[in-house]
Parts: structure tokens; sequence; C-alpha cells
């Protein structure tokens, strides 16, 4: 690699930022020295560098047209690794440190030679709202052509392909006053509100302090420069402790009641970052007043070929210069609207830059400014506009003409042109606010209105335009003392013009907003195709809807549009602004959100055991449960099947833990289990339990469980694993505010309880001797008993009950207890046989049996009876959820889908769950759907596959042949009842 | 992120302790087993969706647990008072006052 060191256009007076020190980057491959403190584009252009990149349409050569977020042309991809690297940073915020890579996006082969850019060649074709009016037929030509080619050309730069190792960190915090932008105006606040005793965040996203100050050299305040004064404002507030100052901190979002999302680079700027440091940082600030001192961004000039490489912004071209000690070169044009640029050219000229004339689009300019141009021997004409440019990968001449005269131009050579139009007050924290701008017809801007929330707007983002006023009014702003100190030589920023120069016969484009390639021919075009509101204009042609969301382009686009639809600007409207003020990484949103921290993981007391046993988990809800235990060299099937089987013949032992658990008790506990219940509760006599339904009013199913009755006051209710949550905020729900009368509480004892199944024949055996205080025999504790005892001496609560159809218990014991009472129960249980079973067989053997899971054979518009669960419906209550939605006309019309099972006809193939049914398999595509399959699996036991279905008039149907067809088969089906094992429920009782 | 002011904890919380738990002041009648269909979907199934004040239910799910209601401006978010659960429907009057 060749080593560029020269920095030709570094000015070594200036560069208040700039340190000694220097530092190696590459860019493009290849390798650049800046300085300590040099942005990407600040140490490109001390070495001569202005183009930086390729317009995102026409692939057209560009090079840096601003120094701050504003930046629309040199997006780059930096890079660290492949691992770190980030794409569209704009290289005017990037820092430089050492071993940067920096490649140039939007072009191949080169940025120098692109292919691309044979877009520029097609415009003609290109023009506003030609996806509209391109991409619409045939249809065949989406899949083939379109799709593939707008995903070819969309988007910039490139995502990283390996996952990202940084760490991003997230804060809330809490303060008094927020000020967003460390300008003057925001530091004036700070310290105002700071010395009030007010706790104080001030923010700005630039590595330091003081905004535009640092740019301009000649103000003065009480005699100091604009960076001493900032440098000074700093120490002091650095100095308190109820102040807290960040720095490379954008204020990205202003959400409601003041809550200011901040967005910190903590080592982005770094060449070895400390590896303890977080990346980026999230702060959630909740403020108790917000102070926006945004500043305002100045625009361009809106002429023809206005894009080529060398032509940007004056106030760009004096910060590059005053900031960074970089001339952007060497005979440079100024083409104005706005007495700001005559600083940045009196500046420059003041270092030896040629400034071979300054074009005035105003007809007159002050006396004063005359006389300073004369002084330094630069010629002005006013009244005139640049008409023309000329260069290819750089400007090289300008061409201009007299506002009044038809032709008669002159031509001047320039390595550069700088450009302003004028400052607009930046209004986006306002608007994010949901303030409403309002215009203000003597300056033609808009300015911020009333503030809807705590906040208020000062310095050039609320139009104040003198530095004396802003020191009164930032003061002010925070309940504060003003004084005004003694300004020098402060350059007024108002004055300037909106919209397109020149005529409408000039030939080039004009560009509006550059990173989308948007002219004023394409604004005037879409005002022709009747686009009238701006929100239409924004849309058709794309102005403002790039990541520099419109900062240069908005005003311009609307003024032409507005002089186009000879209506006032307010009239035409303003565009809303939303968060994020810049583009943000989602890594920064993300936070410590990710991997194992995504989410918590619910573990039961028995986790660890079948982890040391070898088990495979799922996830359940947030729970990660074990799904079967396999042994070696079993497959999941061979696993579930010897489970299963192990099981109906011997004995199994299952971590039923995660079962919700609400503990229901008061004197009208019976009651509200009632109201919450279809079923009836009064004849249930304590120490048994009963299979519930819940619905909603609406009549559908929303949860199932079993439950026990402790005592006349005292039930033992459970829920679906998933359900537990909603199902309490349910029964809260009903408690707190429909029936308030009743006394009754609720508490959740999910965690409380470990549960362990015991299920098989052999279960008896197994539990037995490991429970003292109740008399287990089948005919003193049948089946739907639950009783208070002791298992392993400690307190349990034991349940005969079954999710399998075979002899059953589930013991629940305090969760402390529960590992060591599951190896009591497994030293047990293994001599005899049993195995542990995992969540797949317990789902096959309640499907044996036709057991429903609600949420996957119920999806929230199946009622009881669909679900063939009509005896669990009191007929005589007065009242239950659901009991009046389950009388609506559509849930006891006829052709309702009703649960049923399914055969498979060739009993070895197994159904897919989400099947579809159909009655007549030879109809044309698309079939009429009559039913889909629910749950499905392989009985090892039955030796055949069974499934269940929720199948329109499906118990009328029993017995019919019905067809699933797959993209590969049909599969021919036989309608059954939902019970496949045991349909007399004996093994129940054994 | 919203700030909510929890009438039974008195205190304003984040939102992200709470729930939105649907409009307010709807009455599940006692005999509800006898309403009409008419008047069935207008109590369960209708739901006003005002650009302006909406009288809703919150949740302090992640802190007291308790349902209680609010009157919450839904264009500016702002919240115009909460109230417990059970205490009567603010009058017109009121809210015109609450929104100055």
């Amino acid at each position: 690699m060749n080593s560029t060191s020269q920095q030709a256009f570094r000015v070594k007076a200036r560069g208040s930022r700039i340190g000694a020190r220097s530092v190696s980057f590459t860019f493009d491959g290849k390798t650049f020295e800046g300085l300590e403190g040099d942005t990407l584009a600040s140490a490109l252009l001390a070495n001569g560098v202005h183009l930086m990149g390729r317009s995102f349409k026409y692939h057209r050569p560009r090079g840096v047209l601003a120094a701050g977020v504003e930046e629309p042309n040199a997006l780059m991809q930096i890079s660290r690794d492949n691992s770190k690297t980030t794409p569209n940073v704009r290289a005017s915020v990037q820092e430089i440190y050492d071993g940067m890579k920096a490649q140039s996006q939007n072009r191949y082969p080169s940025l120098n030679f692109d292919i691309g850019a044979v877009n520029n060649l097609l415009s003609p074709v290109f023009v506003a709202g030609f996806y509209y009016k391109t991409f619409k037929w045939p249809a065949v030509a989406w899949d083939k052509l379109y799709e593939p080619f707008i995903r070819r050309a969309a988007g910039l730069g490139e995502a990283p392909t390996e996952q990202d190792p940084d760490r991003y960190a997230n804060r809330f915090a809490h303060c008094d006053v927020l000020v967003a932008g460390g300008g003057a105006a925001g530091l004036i606040a700070a310290k105002a509100a700071a010395d009030k005793g007010k706790s104080v965040i001030l923010c700005d996203e630039n590595p330091e302090f003081g905004g535009w100050l640092l740019s301009d050299t000649d103000i003065r305040i009480d005699g100091q420069t604009g960076e001493e004064w900032s440098a000074e404002m700093v120490r002091q507030l650095l100095a308190m402790d109820n102040v807290r100052l960040l720095a490379r901190t954008t204020c990205v979002g202003y959400f409601q009641q003041n809550m200011v999302v901040l967005n910190e680079r903590v080592t982005e700027h770094l060449s070895r970052p400390n590896v303890e440091l977080p990346r980026e940082r999230m702060w959630q600030v909740r403020a108790g007043k917000v102070v926006i001192a945004q500043g305002a961004i100045e625009r361009h000039m809106v002429f023809p070929d206005n894009d080529r490489p060398g032509i940007m912004l004056a106030g760009a071209a004096q910060t590059y210069l005053n900031k960074y000690g970089v001339a952007v070169g060497a005979n440079v044009g100024v083409y104005t609207a706005c007495d700001s640029a005559y600083a940045a050219a009196f500046d420059l000229a003041e270092e030896g830059v040629t400034i071979p004339v300054v074009i005035d689009h105003r007809d007159q300019v002050s006396d004063d400014i005359r006389a300073q141009a004369k002084e330094f021997g630069i010629k002005v004409i006013t009244g005139a506009h640049v008409y023309c440019t000329t260069g290819k990968l750089r400007v090289n001449s300008m061409s201009i003409r007299h506002h009044k005269a038809s032709s008669g131009s002159e031509d001047f050579e320039i390595d550069a042109l700088i450009t302003c139009s004028g400052w607009t007050p930046s209004l986006h924290l306002y608007s994010q606010s949901r303030g409403k701008p309002q215009w203000d017809e003597a300056t033609r801007r808009f300015l911020p209105g009333e503030s809807p929330q705590e906040c208020v707007s000062i310095g050039s983002c609320n139009g104040t335009d003198e530095l004396a006023d802003i020191f009164v009014e930032a003061a002010e702003a925070v309940g504060g003392k003003a004084q005004k100190p003694k300004i020098e030589d402060d350059v007024p920023t108002s004055s300037g013009m909106v919209g397109a120069t020149g005529t409408s016969a000039d030939k080039g484009k004009a560009f509006v907003d550059f990173q989308n390639d948007v002219t004023a021919k394409d604004i005037a075009l879409a005002v022709r195709e009747g686009m009238h509101s701006i929100e239409h204009v924004k849309r058709y042609t794309t102005n403002g809807m790039a990541t520099d969301q419109g900062k240069l382009s908005n005003m311009h686009g609307l003024a032409i549009a507005a002089k186009l639809l000879d209506k006032p600007i307010p009239q035409v409207g303003l565009t809303t602004f939303r968060a994020p003020y810049t583009p943000t990484t989602f890594g920064s949103f993300v936070g410590h959100a990710r991997g194992a921290l995504f989410d918590p993981t619910r573990k039961t007391p028995i986790h660890e055991w079948a982890v040391e046993q070898g088990a495979e988990f799922e996830p359940v809800s947030l729970w990660n449960r074990a799904r079967y235990f396999p042994k070696a060299g079993e497959t999941m099937d061979d696993a579930v099947d010897r489970e299963c089987q192990t099981v109906r013949k011997t004995a199994g032992v299952f971590d039923a833990s995660t079962l919700g658990k609400i503990e229901v008790v008061g004197p009208d506990a019976a009651a509200f289990m009632n109201i919450m219940y279809t079923n009836g509760w009064d004849k249930l006599r304590p120490g048994r339990a009963k299979y519930g339904i819940m619905c909603r009013d609406d009549g559908f199913i929303y949860d199932d469980g079993v439950v026990g009755k402790l005592s006349s006051t005292r039930f033992h209710v459970t829920t679906t694993t998933g359900g537990a949550a909603r199902v309490l905020n349910m029964m809260e729900d009903f408690t707190q505010t429909e029936f308030p009368e009743m006394k009754v509480w609720l508490t959740s004892t999910t965690e409380q309880w470990a549960t362990i199944a015991v299920q098989g024949p052999k279960a008896r055996e197994i539990v037995e001797p490991l429970v003292s205080g109740v008399n287990i025999a089948n005919e003193k504790f049948p089946h739907m008993s639950v009783a208070e005892c002791q298992v392993c001496g400690v307190p349990a609560r034991l349940f005969r009950i079954s999710f399998t159809g075979e002899l059953g218990f589930e013991i629940n014991v305090p969760a402390d207890y529960g590992r060591a009472v599951w190896e009591a129960v497994w030293a047990r249980a293994e001599p005899l046989g049993a195995c542990a079973y995992g969540t797949e067989a317990m789902h096959v053997m309640r499907a044996e049996k036709g057991f429903i899971i609600v949420g996957q054979d119920t999806d929230g518009t199946v009622t009881p009876h669909d679900a063939g669960l009509s005896w669990a419906v009191a007929k005589s209550k007065p009242d239950f959820v659901g009991k009046r939605g389950l009388q609506r006309p559509d849930l006891i019309a006829k052709g309702r889908r009703q649960l049923i099972g399914l055969k498979t006809k060739d009993p070895k193939k197994v159904l897919q769950e989400g099947a579809q049914i159909v009655a007549d398999p030879e109809q044309s595509i698309p079939m009429k759907m009559v039913g889909f399959v629910t749950s499905s699996y392989w009985s090892g036991t039955l030796d055949q596959s069974i499934a269940m279905a929720m199948l329109e008039d499906g118990n009328a149907r029993m017995g019919e042949t019905l067809y699933v067809p797959m993209p590969d088969e049909t599969i021919e089906v036989e309608v059954t009842g939902t019970v496949f094992y045991d349909p007399k429920g004996e093994r129940l009782h054994g | 992120m919203l700030l909510i002011n929890c009438p039974y904890c008195e205190d304003d919380r984040p939102e992200l302790e709470f729930a939105n738990a649907g409009e307010a002041h709807i009455h599940r009648p006692k005999d509800m087993a006898d309403m009409s269909d008419e008047a069935f979907e207008a109590m369960f199934f209708i739901r006003d969706n005002p650009k302006g004040v909406i009288l809703e239910r919150w949740r302090h799910a992640h802190g007291c647990g308790r349902f209680f209601n609010a009157v919450r401006h839904t264009v500016s978010d702002k919240f115009l008072k909460t109230y417990m659960a059970g205490e009567p429907r603010p009058s017109d009057d009121e809210i015109t006052e609450l929104m100055k």
C-alpha cells in the first residue's frame, strides 16, 4: 500500500480540535494520515479527497457536503473486522483512530469508476414515482425480475456477516433539567439551571461542547473567543456535582411525559477500546423539564449540477477550517443567499485560499460586507445565480448569470464551491414532542409553537439568531438570571432563501435531496401528477425519506411544491419528524437483552436432575421443560415410544411443577369458583378434585385444569403451564371489579409447589411407602381425591389424578423439597422398572385418552361444546363467565367445527399438525376445507398413528372417510371418537 | 414510556409496571343470562376509540396488582386523572376542567 502523508490542505494556524499526533487509517484500501481529533471527512479533505461516495439512485460521484450529522453523501462502511463493521456511517461524524478501515459504498468496482453510473444516463426513466409506474405488471415479473432487481439495487452498505461481539448498555436516569445540545444556548441554560441547584444532564452529539462557537473564530464574548468561553463553561459545569455532561451523545427520541432517549457512543472513536466498556449506551431519561437547544442546520443552494464533489456547505467549509485546520480547496467559489457564507469566505481568504468570486443570490448586501470583501480583494456579484458547473469527479468550473439577463454568462475556474441558502431551525425534537411548528412569515421559516410537554426551545432552533439574545433567553428558560455579556462580531444567520434557483429551462439536475437523488424537477413532476400535500410529494419523490430524514432537503422541497401550487408554504404543510433523530444501531436499542438475557428462563426445582440424566429440553412459555430422556443410541421417537409404553406397563415419573397453581381462599371461594368456571362447585366435597373449564364472557375456552377442594373455603386450582398469569389476571379482574363484595383471596403458588406426577399400574406401589397421614388404598383414596398429608415427612398435597389414563398420583411439596422428594420417588420407581418421562410422552398419552390441551386443540374460537366437554358446563347455575356468550346465535348454530379423532387408513402414516381436511380430494383448488388437524402422534402403545382435529359437524361424521391433501400425497383418514385407548377408563381405577 | 400514577400506591410509576385492561365503566350485569343479543353485543364487543379523552382501565400488574381507572387523552397520551376501581365516572364538567 502506498501511503499519502502530505495532508496538503492542512492549515496549521487553525484547527481548535486537532492534536499533533498522526493517526493512520485506510480509505478504500489506501492508507491515509490524519491528525488526532480529525473526523474521517476532515482527514480526507486534508489530503485533498472530496470524492467520498456515490449517490443511491444515479450513482453520481459525490463529495462531503456537511460537517455534521446532516451529511447526506459521505456514507461509509467503517470496520474493525467482519463482526465489527457498520454501514452508512457519516464521514463527517466518525472520528478517525489508528487502524480504522473505511470503505465507500454503493459503487462497483471502484469509487472512481462505477458501473451503476449508467443509471445516471437512464435518469429520464428513473423519474419520481418510477416504482409506482414501472413495477406493476405482469404479475410473474415480480418474482423473476422486479423483486430480485429491487433487492439487489436497494439498500446501502453491508450488514456484518458475524455476530456482534460488543456489549451495549442501557441506563435509566432522572433529572430536573435535560438540555439537548451543548452549543452556546445549551451551555448557558445548563449553567443557569445548575446554579439554581437543579440536577442537570447536558448532552451533545459532538465530542466537544461549544457547537457553532467552535467554528466561528471571529466572535468575542466579553473579550473571549467562542472556544475559550465554551471551555470555561465546561470547566465550571464539570466542577458541579449536580451536572452530568454527556459528549458523543445524541438525543435520538423525545417521547411522552418527557421521556427522552439518548444514544451515547462510548468507544466508536477509540483505536483499542477498553473491553470493560460498552460500545454504546442507551439512556432513558425522565426529565422534569426538557430544554431543546438543537441549533440550526445550514441549507444548500438548489441549482443545476449542485452535487459535484467539491461543492459543499459554506458553514461546513468554515468548520473544517476552524475546527479541523483544513482548507476545502485552493480556489473556492462562493454562492450564497445568506450573510454567514461571507464569514467562511473571509476566513479561507485569511489563510491564503483564493476566493475568485462571491455570487450572492440577493440583490443587495450590506455596505459592511462589501467593505470587508474589498479588503480581502474578493469580487462580489449580487443578483446572480450559478446555472451550471463542470467537472466529473471534482468541480472545476461554475457558470453564472444575472437574474435579469437572458444570456450573457461568466465562467469561473474553481476547485471547490461553497453555498448557503440560509439556516433551518432544527425542529426535530420539538416535533417529536408532538409540538406543531408555526410558520414565521417575517423570516420565512418554521419555528416551535406551543410546547405540549414541559419543554422549551432556545437558541437557533427557536429562531433566536443573535448570541446576545440567546444569553437572555437560555437563562430565563430555566428560571435563571439573565446576564447580557458584550458580544462582538456576531454574524446574523436569519437571511436566506428557500427553493430552487434559476429557470425551468436550465439543464442539469438541481438536487434537493442528495441522498435519495431527488431533484427540483422530480418535485415539479410530482405536483403535476397530482400530489398536492407535502406528505404525498414526500412519498412520491422520496424527498426527505433517506437516512438523513431531509435535514437539508425538507424546506427546499416544500418551497418548490408550494410555489408550483401557488400556495403559501404553511398551507402545503410540513411533514412530522419522527425518532430517531439520527440513525441508531440495533445494538443500542437491544442493550443487554440478547442471548441468555433476552428473556428469563424458568426452571423447576427438578430441572438439574433432568439435566444430569441427559434429558432433552423444550421451551414452554418461559419454562424450559424436559421433553424426553433418551438412552444411549435412542432417537426422540425411540425414547418417547419407550417412555409411553413403560408408563402403560409399569409406571413413570414426570415433573409437572410448571403447572400453574392458584390458591383460592375465603368464605366465598366456592361462590367465586362458580362464577369463574363453567362447572358447578357446590356439590364438590372437601377432599375431592374436579376438572374445570374456564371461558371468557364470549363463551370460548380460556383455560382448563384440575381443581382440588381442600376445605369449604380453600381450593387448590391448577392452570395450564402457559396460562397461569392470564388466568390469575382474569380472576383478579373479577374479584376486584365485578364482585368486590365477595370475600375471596387469590395467591399465585406456581413456584411454591414442586409437582411430581407418578403414573402407571405400579404408581401406588411406588408412592405408598413415602406417604403418611392419609390412606391411599384404592377404595379409601379413589380417583379424583386430594389430601393434605406428608410425603417423605414433608407437608404435601397429594392428588389422585391422571393425565395419562393410568392410575396416577400427583405429589405437591414445597419447592425447596422438590428435588429431595423427587429423588426419593425415583429411588423407589427405578428398581420397579419405571422410567422418568418428558413432555412429549405426556402429550402422546393424553392424546391417546383424548384429553385436550388448551391452546393446541383450542384456538380461542372453540366452546366447551365444540371440544366435546358439554358435560363440564353447568346448566342450572344462574351465572358464570361465558354463560351468556355460549347462547350467542353463532355459537349454537349448526355446522360448527367439533373436536373429533382421526385414524389414518394407513396406520403408519402420521398426519401433520395443522394439516387441512377435505371431503372430496378431487375438487379443484382452492378446495373447501372442512377442518384441520390439531394434535397428531405416533402411538407406540396402539401401534398406529392417532390424531385429533376440529371438523365441521364432526360429531355427525363418525366413521366417515375424509382426506388430508399434502404436497406430495393425499392421506385417507377415518373420523373416530377422541378416546383411542381404554375407552371405558378402567385403568384409572386400578 | 408513559408515567402512570397508581391511585392505590399513590405514586408515579413507569408504564413497564402496568398492563392496559381496556375501556372502563363497562358494567357486567348480574342478570346477564337474560340479556338480548344486541345488548350483549354492545356490552361485550363494542368499544369506543376516541380521538381525545378515553376512560380506561389499567392494572398495576407488576406492582400492587390492583385494577384502577384512568382518564387519558389519546392524542397527547396525557393522564388527566387516575382513580380507584368502583369510584364514579368523572363528569363531563370535571373532564373539561382536567383538560385545562
